[in-house]
């Protein structure tokens, strides 16, 4: 063992302690900003350190390459990490999250192609193998979420037997990997054929997946990767990888489940049951109609509101409006001294903790931002309500009508607010094509049109009281 | 070399990490810790750059290439977006 064993083990050894101390940090708004920067210095430290390991035996060409790889996928990442949208991070997590995947599944394919890790025994074949299952899944999975997210697959859409091409896939993909785990030798051909069937697995169990169940299924490829990234590491003999990918891939999967509990629903159901695309009962029939109102006129009830709570929803993120709405909420509580409050949903929008990163990016103090079970209490004191984009997670049928598709899901309790307000584009369903009951109460108003223009309406309002 | 049960063992205690981490985290901090994290899992790029040194033949390079270049992409990209999501939140005494 040369002093450069010793040294390039020792930067994986920091690397590793300053991942967990930097996620550690992040588990708090005051010293997360620190705690990324931790993590990023472990990264930096181990990546450098790697141009120095005795363990790779290849040319200067491989170096060479390893450079110009960094430069191309570093500078793009670099790029459009920089400009892109806060209302579009969750194809952009989602994006990063499949290239760590794809790169975990390289890894596997390398050493598959190359008898390596058919010479280092069983445990090691057997990790490289189920390694690159997770990670192709992983790589695809995620392709076709940031597809979706971006709008370029616009409708979940199921082919017929869907359930059979799953099953058919697992089944293809557990026989070829017993059949490579079997060989002696590297067959390259059952390798590749192992590797394109799980790519595509990842594609089917991801196309028939609705817009707003993306909060589970972007934390879940989150899990996947790191699982991938862990048994990897164990493959290539790196106790950094097995660390920082285990942590991730428990972390990521505890937040999976939590995101799939706050929408009463199982981790599997959202991945297999599909979601308001099934015909037959949508909750029971309404009688009523909506009453709609003038932003001027609700502008006025605000006014003279002593407190209000506002509840964001996905159609604040499509319409751009944080901004505006901060704005119509700092004249609330500057010139009319209303007490404004947030309340979040956890699922609300389209990766968990979505809508309190549009706050924030507006200008909105954490402090202000409340979750599903503090603000709950609360409502049945507040003056009014002000919904903005937001319809299954306040839809009262949750939590009285068993017919309905969302019955049981926690909602955030709208409806006993004094008065409600709810600005929506239109009159259609939302997302799971469940009418909402909450918009035909009797204390709700509905305030029709573009979310940003309908807050830039209410400033308006309040500046001529 | 990692071997048998001390693998095993490494693989529960970073279990556990991973879970004593999540857990109690409020739900303003999820994109930002789930952006941490896949940043954290961008550490296959070590992994990527050994594949790639000891790559040897047309194919082996290649993949070990893109691998390289998805992995760092999946580094630089989860650091750049979540150190922009943690910098915006601010609380009202600041």
């Amino acid at each position: 063992m040369g002093a450069w064993y010793y040294i390039v083990n020792i930067s994986y050894f920091f690397a590793a302690v300053l991942f967990i101390y930097g996620l550690k940090q992040m588990g708090s708004p005051r010293t997360a900003p620190r705690g990324i920067k931790w993590a990023g210095g472990g990264m930096a430290v181990a990546v450098f350190f790697t141009f120095f390991q005795p363990a790779i035996h290849g040319a200067w060409l491989n170096y060479l390459l390893m450079v110009i790889a960094m430069a191309i996928g570093g500078g793009g990442a670099w790029i459009t990490g920089k400009r892109v949208q806060m209302t579009a991070m969750p194809q952009m997590v989602a994006l990063y999250n499949g290239m760590g995947g794809g790169a975990a599944a390289a890894i596997a394919l390398v050493e598959l192609y190359s008898h390596e890790a058919f010479i280092k025994g069983e445990a090691v074949l057997f990790m490289a193998v189920i390694g690159a299952l997770i990670g192709a899944v992983s790589f695809s999975g995620s392709l076709i979420a940031w597809a979706k997210l971006e709008g370029k697959l616009d409708k979940p859409f199921r082919v017929p037997f869907q359930q059979l091409i799953n099953i058919g896939l697992v089944a293809i993909i557990v026989a070829l990997g017993i059949w490579i785990l079997m060989s002696s030798l590297s067959a390259p051909i059952l390798v590749t054929l192992f590797f394109v069937v799980a790519f595509a697995f990842g594609i089917v169990l991801t196309t028939p997946i609705g817009g707003a169940d993306m909060p589970v299924v972007i934390s879940m490829y989150n899990a996947f990767t790191g699982l991938a990234v862990a048994f990897e590491g164990y493959a290539i003999g790196n106790p950094a990888m097995i660390i920082a990918g285990m942590v991730v891939g428990a972390a990521g999967s505890l937040l999976t489940w939590l995101m799939a509990k706050a929408m009463n629903r199982s981790v599997s159901n959202v991945l297999f049951a599909g979601f308001g695309t099934d015909d037959g009962s949508q909750g029971e029939a309404i009688e009523g109609e909506m009453k709609s109102v003038e932003p001027f006129d609700a502008a006025a009830s605000f006014a003279f509101a002593d407190s209000i709570i506002i509840v964001p929803g996905y159609g604040m993120a499509v319409a751009q409006a944080q901004h505006k709405l901060w704005e119509f909420c700092q004249i609330l509580k500057n010139e009319h001294h209303v007490d404004v409050k947030f309340a979040i949903h956890p699922v609300a929008g389209r990766m968990p903790g979505h809508m309190n990163v549009l706050l924030a990016e507006a200008g909105v103090p954490y402090d202000m931002i409340y979750d599903l079970e503090e603000i709950n209490p609360e409502f049945p004191s507040a003056d009014a309500a002000l919904v903005i984009g937001a319809n299954d997670v306040v839809n009262p049928a949750a939590n009285t009508d068993e017919s309905s598709p969302i019955y049981g899901m926690p909602i955030l309790d709208v409806a006993s607010a004094q008065e409600v307000y709810v600005i929506k584009r239109g009159r259609g369903t939302g997302f799971s094509g469940v009418v909402n009951h909450l918009f035909f109460g009797d204390n709700t108003r509905m305030i029709f049109g573009d979310a940003k223009q309908v807050c830039s309406d209410l400033s308006a309002g309040l500046n001529e009281i | 070399m990692i071997t048998g049960f001390v693998a095993l063992y490494i693989f529960m205690l970073a279990a556990f990490t991973g879970y004593e981490i999540i857990g109690r985290v409020p739900t303003i901090l999820h994109t930002p810790l789930m952006s941490g994290s896949n940043f954290v899992h961008g550490i296959v790029l070590v992994g990527s750059m050994v594949a790639l040194g000891n790559a040897n033949g047309f194919w082996q390079i290649l993949i070990g290439f893109v691998g390289v270049l998805l992995a760092a992409g999946n580094v630089t990209g989860g650091f750049v977006v979540t150190d922009r999501m943690l910098g915006m939140f601010k609380s009202s005494e600041d």
